[in-house]
């Protein structure tokens, strides 16, 4: 028997409780949250439990909502159960104040890239991570560009003379 | 005269360089066996490579940045730079998720079209990838022997959208115009001559003892390993994982075509060059499956090439400048006045080298809230300190051609 979402949601439940909330089926995917604490705790047991079997690490990446008080960065998972071919998201929620996040790299080998690039445009830091530095961005860059304080540039500036470009 | 000559150091040796042992070389960025922009720092024993260290990110140009900024039309143009060996996927990758936040369906002849284009582009995406191991194990003739049938795929493109690399091709909901005739007869030509190249080109390399030596037993993955390091595509069929998106989450029809999906075993060069030609065989037969199923199309089926969707479909121009209520849908939509439900989608494809996934956060606004894209090479090219630990340095310029990485993608 194929694995289905309530099956899912039931064993999350059953394992965590009232920890795993909020959750949804946008356009047929299970999406749920957890503490940010429980965020490896979580994966583990998604990755190891015989029957959910989650064990490849699609995506991984980060959104910002500087609206939602201490809860500003989200940190979001796509996980795949490649057997029964049931995808999840997992999110978890962080003030960006303390964007202290346990690293998924010693579950997912994948996971050291993609978390490296979550710190780089988002400033997520990913607790153990073992070499968490920019990637994509040089060094020396001071912020974290894909926060949404940072706009981009004003198309219609004219203090900008850059005779090779044509502004 | 001798007192005024005072010795200078002019070449500072970092600490420790002396009695070091190995030998650190800078593999790129700009080395033209990288094929991309990419670095790779290489701490070398005689020619045995002790550790690899990759630098990416040299043409990052903050397209998740500009997506935020961008009416959904205006981000197809960004995808196009991501993998440019195979743009079409990816703007039809696009145009997928779109429809899907949309909810816009589309016709059985828009999806068979878009099939058609999707498997030329994977075509030509593993043309020039297995051409390109060809190339740095020294048989530059395959390589150049292919490249008149990209060539031909390329004028297909434009005789379909008008250009041919960064290709901006269709709209949400099909196309921009309907296929030509002299599209389809260009479609009929490749089906017709390129299976006879795709064999010469396996002659060349399949059973050739030079090829075999250098490729077989360079860079091998397990199973286990490249599921853990997110592998995805030709490269994790080679490793012996039949996960192939179009069929486990089939998009755009997929699901009525027969094909097979190749796998490997040993994940190694030669077994990512396999896979990758045997790949070519299916979409050659896919292209064939979708174009009869085109011809046997009658009636208005047979003239359909967008969906019936007119607050998304950017109109014609023609009847822009002629008709009413076009006018007013071109004006709608291109000033964003067009309602984009708040929504969250993820939506993928199986790109050139693997699944190509678009997450998409829209909070109902004219441009997304969030835009990301899952860039398989980018997460797979992480494993290539491993894949190359151990071996020498030829293997390791041929294990970075056959993972097939393009710096577009990988730097996003």
């Amino acid at each position: 028997m194929s694995l289905t979402n309530e099956t899912i949601k039931a064993r999350l439940i059953e394992k965590f409780g009232e920890q795993v909330s909020n959750f949804e089926e946008p356009y047929g995917m299970l999406t749920f949250e957890a503490p940010k604490e429980m965020n490896l705790k979580v994966m583990q047991f998604l990755f190891d439990d015989t029957e959910l079997r989650f064990q490849f690490l699609t995506d991984l990446t980060a959104v910002h909502y500087p609206d939602k008080a201490a809860r500003e960065l989200a940190v979001v998972y796509h996980l795949h159960n490649l057997v029964d071919n049931v995808r999840i998201r997992f999110k978890v929620f962080t003030d960006i104040n303390k964007p202290d996040i346990f690293t998924a790299t010693q579950l997912y080998s994948s996971a050291n890239w993609m978390e490296r690039e979550t710190y780089d445009f988002f400033g997520v830091n990913f607790v153990g991570h073992p070499n968490l530095k920019r990637i994509l961005n040089v060094d020396e860059m001071d912020y974290f560009p894909l926060l949404k304080q940072y706009p981009l540039e004003d198309q219609t500036r004219i203090d900008k003379d850059d005779a090779m470009f044509g502004r | 005269m001798s007192e005024t000559i005072t010795h200078h150091h002019h070449i500072k040796l970092p600490e420790g360089s002396i009695e070091k042992t190995t030998t650190t070389l800078n593999l790129g960025p700009t080395h033209p066996a990288t094929h991309g922009v990419f670095q790779n720092i290489l701490e070398l024993d005689g020619e045995r490579i002790v550790s690899a260290e990759q630098t990416v990110g040299y043409i990052h140009r903050a397209f998740e940045k500009l997506a935020e900024r961008r009416p959904l039309y205006q981000i197809t143009t960004i995808t196009d730079r991501l993998n440019y060996c195979s743009s079409p996927i990816n703007n039809m990758g696009w145009h997928l998720t779109c429809e899907k936040l949309l909810g816009v369906k589309t016709p059985k002849r828009v999806d068979y079209l878009r099939i058609i284009i999707m498997e030329l582009a994977r075509i030509s995406d593993h043309l020039i990838c297995n051409s390109v191991v060809g190339v740095d194990s020294g048989a530059y003739t395959g390589f150049l022997y292919v490249m008149q049938y990209r060539e031909l795929i390329y004028e297909i493109y434009e005789e379909v959208c008008g250009s041919r690399l960064t290709t901006n091709m269709g709209r949400i909901g099909g196309f921009e115009r309907n296929f030509s005739n002299t599209a389809f007869e260009k479609i009929e030509k490749f089906l017709n001559e390129y299976p006879a190249v795709l064999k010469e080109f396996e002659n060349l390399f399949n059973r050739n003892r030079i090829f075999m030596e250098r490729t077989i037993g360079a860079g091998p993955i397990s199973a286990a390993r490249a599921l853990n390091y997110g592998f995805t595509g030709p490269n994790l069929r080679a490793a012996g994982v039949d996960y192939d998106v179009r069929v486990h989450t089939p998009y755009s029809s997929y699901d009525d075509f027969e094909f097979e999906i190749p796998v490997g075993s040993t994940g190694d060069c030669y077994d990512r060059f396999l896979v990758r030609n045997q790949e070519m065989w299916q979409s050659l037969s896919i292209i064939s499956q979708a174009y009869k199923k085109i011809q046997e199309m009658k009636g208005a089926d047979a003239e359909v090439y967008h969906a019936d969707a007119p607050a998304y479909y950017l109109p014609e121009k023609k009847d822009v400048y002629t008709k009413m209520e076009a006018l007013i849908w071109h004006f709608k939509i291109i000033m964003g006045e067009t309602e984009i439900p708040p929504g969250e989608v993820y939506q993928s494809v199986e790109g050139g080298n693997g699944e190509l996934g678009f997450y998409l956060i829209s909070d109902g606004g004219r441009t997304p809230y969030r835009l990301h894209f899952r860039r398989p090479c980018f997460i797979y090219y992480q494993a290539y300190s491993e894949l190359t630990k151990g071996s020498m340095l030829s293997d390791a310029i041929i294990v970075m051609s056959s993972l097939n990485l393009i710096a577009g993608e990988m730097d996003a």
